[in-house]
């Protein structure tokens, strides 16, 4: 009797799943096809996704590995460059370059997209194999400096080949192939890969190591293999993020791969909670989509008519950056803590919230009661 | 490759080395005392630094003061905005695991990045000047500024009372207690709550005399300028031994002679300037994590 209950819950949430997969392939097409939400929105919405493939591959190395890594701006430099250069057409590099030529190899070279992507990805995770050699004997706010330090140490190498990077100019005419079928369609790879990973005996392993690394030592979980294992894939989907960022943005130059992108991602991985899948995939639609909509901070505004906000650049950050203490400061598990979501809970969800104000009420009326 | 420099010049970038190094200095000791008490890498503290910049400017450029009333009203003003930084972003956390505290810092200093943005605006701007450390001396064929003579003297008395403060004071006594161990030092009657603070102060008031000093070295601020003298203070502290205030000024003298004397033996490396302390760190961490002159310590399980 039970398991028939059970499969039939399995059976209802797939069905659920699937219906939800067809709606938002339904609304893409609209999007794509009939311009639906217009370019503005449908750009925001292309960046939200390419944002949540970066929080979620954050998110694998420091969610559910527990390794502080802030190192995620120089793999996405990485990804960003080798994608771009690959896209950009032939003739259109030469005229870029016109300090310093382009490296014969690098003019030349060119490839689709998908595996230019691909490519960028992979660099970048040899990279990470790289420095993870070194840097993952350390823990804690070590690794945090050190992987930070070779976030830099990239984009300081990014701005001084010229032949290769052109500089400090960065790249310009970005062919835009990265429509919103391939950020969607690559976000939702990367979700699936992440879900099916952490039903692995992998992605049991690097919970373990995150929970308490001697005890996971002592079953027989070698802790540099698995932690090199997260590094490096954290770094490829972080690299395949970069590649398609370069080409949602259009242009990119070293400036752009500031470590205070790293604290950007991480201001999405914390705000939807350090170990939740779901979590990035929602705090990255709503950072980048509510960005987007409080643009008016920096346009000045007036609160009721009466008192007039001058339009003032970066208020939207600051606003940003206050959230985020406050998340920081009073629910540390952000929205959804180490949870994810589940068609289950959102049905229990109302009745959830139903007890809880049954609860406050009760507590509330046992306190009155008191003071008579 | 490698490029002789004349006598002149070795002499010259010899005394940029310690002037430089003795900035270092002056902020590491700030990541030194911080981590010592709390065991946390405070992201926060080059952007303390480039606030006081900000203090600094402001107090010259829109009250008009002279430079002996406005630097140490900066480096004063620098001094509480640590304990409120400590006491508003830090302390509700002190019994939340270790990570919170270190994404605590990174979202302060992203704070104040972006507040600086919107309150002193992105747009360059230029350090008051004070003509008479901008003078030259010359000394045969080497033309050092008296400014370059100036920070090494001012970092080694305010260490020198630094180390006074720490090692003859009571309140030193509590600080040294508390980095020891927190719990004891409570039953002992220490308020460490309140010596935290006093550390956070101190930490700030000393970032704060160092960017005073590096804004008459290097005279253009924007929000962005903390970040890297930051970076590298953090990683002279790591080289010298993090929680050891020798530490941090031995580590510092050495960081400030690397990287001015990579620059004059290897020309052709000096667009790569800013990685060297990276390079550094990373050299350090893997063949003596403790630092130069920190104990060792063994991983309690």
């Amino acid at each position: 009797m039970k398991s028939n209950s059970s499969n039939k819950k399995m059976g209802l949430s797939t069905i659920l799943t699937i219906a939800s997969l067809i709606g938002i392939v339904v609304l893409l097409y609209m999007i794509d096809q009939h311009g639906f939400l217009g370019s503005y929105w449908t750009r925001v919405l292309r960046l939200s996704g390419v944002y949540a493939i970066s929080a979620l591959s954050m998110n694998l190395v420091n969610g559910f590995t527990g390794q502080f890594s802030l190192g995620h701006a120089g793999f996405m430099a990485i990804g960003a460059y080798v994608t771009s250069l690959l896209i950009i057409p032939t003739p259109n590099k030469a005229i870029q370059y016109y300090v310093t030529p382009v490296l014969d190899f690098v003019g030349k070279m060119h490839a689709p997209f998908w595996l230019a992507l691909i490519l960028g990805g992979l660099l970048a995770a040899i990279a990470a194999f790289f420095i993870g050699f070194p840097v993952l004997r350390l823990k804690g706010d070590y690794l945090a400096i050190a992987t930070l330090g070779f976030s830099e140490i990239i984009r300081i190498f990014i701005t001084n080949l010229i032949p290769i990077t052109n500089g400090p100019m960065g790249l310009k005419n970005i062919p835009a192939s990265a429509n919103i079928w391939w950020t969607t369609g690559i976000c939702t790879l990367t979700v699936v890969f992440m879900l099916r990973l952490m039903d692995t005996s992998y992605g049991r392993a690097i919970k373990a190591i995150r929970d308490d690394e001697t005890a996971a030592e002592a079953m027989g979980i070698s802790l540099f293999r698995h932690k090199m294992m997260a590094f490096m894939m954290g770094a490829f989907f972080a690299g395949v993020s970069g590649g398609l960022i370069a080409s949602v943005v259009g242009t990119i130059n070293p400036g752009f791969f500031r470590f205070t992108l790293a604290y950007e991602i991480l201001l999405i991985v914390v705000l939807g909670g350090l170990g939740s899948i779901t979590g990035s995939v929602v705090g990255a639609f709503v950072l980048t989509i509510s960005r987007e909509w409080l643009r008016f901070l920096d346009n000045g505004f007036s609160i009721l008519g009466i008192i007039k906000v001058p339009p003032i650049a970066g208020m939207r950050m600051l606003f940003f950056s206050v959230l985020l203490m406050i998340v920081i400061l009073y629910s540390r598990r952000g929205l959804f803590g180490s949870n994810e979501f589940t068609w289950a809970g959102l049905f229990a969800f109302p009745g959830k919230w139903k007890n809880k104000a049954a609860n406050l009420f009760d507590s509330a009326k046992q306190k009155a009661g008191r003071k008579k | 490759m490698v490029q002789w420099p004349t006598l002149y010049m070795f002499l010259q970038s010899m005394a940029n080395a310690i002037s430089i190094g003795s900035l270092y200095a002056l902020v590491a000791i700030g990541y030194t005392m911080v981590y010592g008490i709390l065991r946390l890498i405070n992201f926060a503290h080059g952007d303390i630094f480039m606030m006081s910049m900000y203090f600094a400017f402001y107090l010259v450029a829109a009250f008009a003061l002279p430079w002996y009333i406005s630097f140490p009203l900066a480096i004063l003003a620098t001094g509480i905005m640590g304990i409120i930084v400590e006491r508003s972003a830090y302390r509700p956390l002190r019994d939340a695991p270790r990570i919170s505290l270190l994404i605590s810092s990174i979202g302060v200093s992203y704070l104040f990045q972006n507040f600086a943005v919107v309150v002193f605006s992105g747009i360059q701007k230029q350090f008051p000047q004070v003509p008479f450390l901008q003078e030259m001396v010359v000394i045969g064929k080497v033309r050092i500024q008296v400014l370059t003579f100036v920070m090494p003297v001012v970092t080694a008395v305010f260490v020198a009372a630094l180390l006074f403060l720490v090692n003859k004071t009571k309140v030193g006594m509590a600080m040294r207690a508390s980095s020891k161990d927190f719990e004891t030092s409570r039953l002992m009657g220490i308020d460490v709550n309140r010596i935290i603070s006093v550390t956070f102060a101190v930490g700030s008031m000393l970032a704060a005399l160092g960017a005073i000093m590096w804004g008459l070295k290097y005279p253009k601020i924007d929000p962005y300028v903390g970040s890297m003298p930051g970076l590298k203070c953090f990683i002279a502290a790591v080289i010298g031994g993090i929680g050891n205030i020798n530490g941090a000024v031995v580590g510092a003298m050495l960081l400030g002679f690397i990287e001015i004397m990579i620059v004059l033996f290897l020309p052709a490396l000096s667009a790569y300037k800013d990685a060297f302390a990276f390079v550094a760190l990373i050299a350090i961490l893997l063949f003596r994590p403790t630092g130069l002159l920190g104990e060792k310590k063994a991983d309690k399980v």
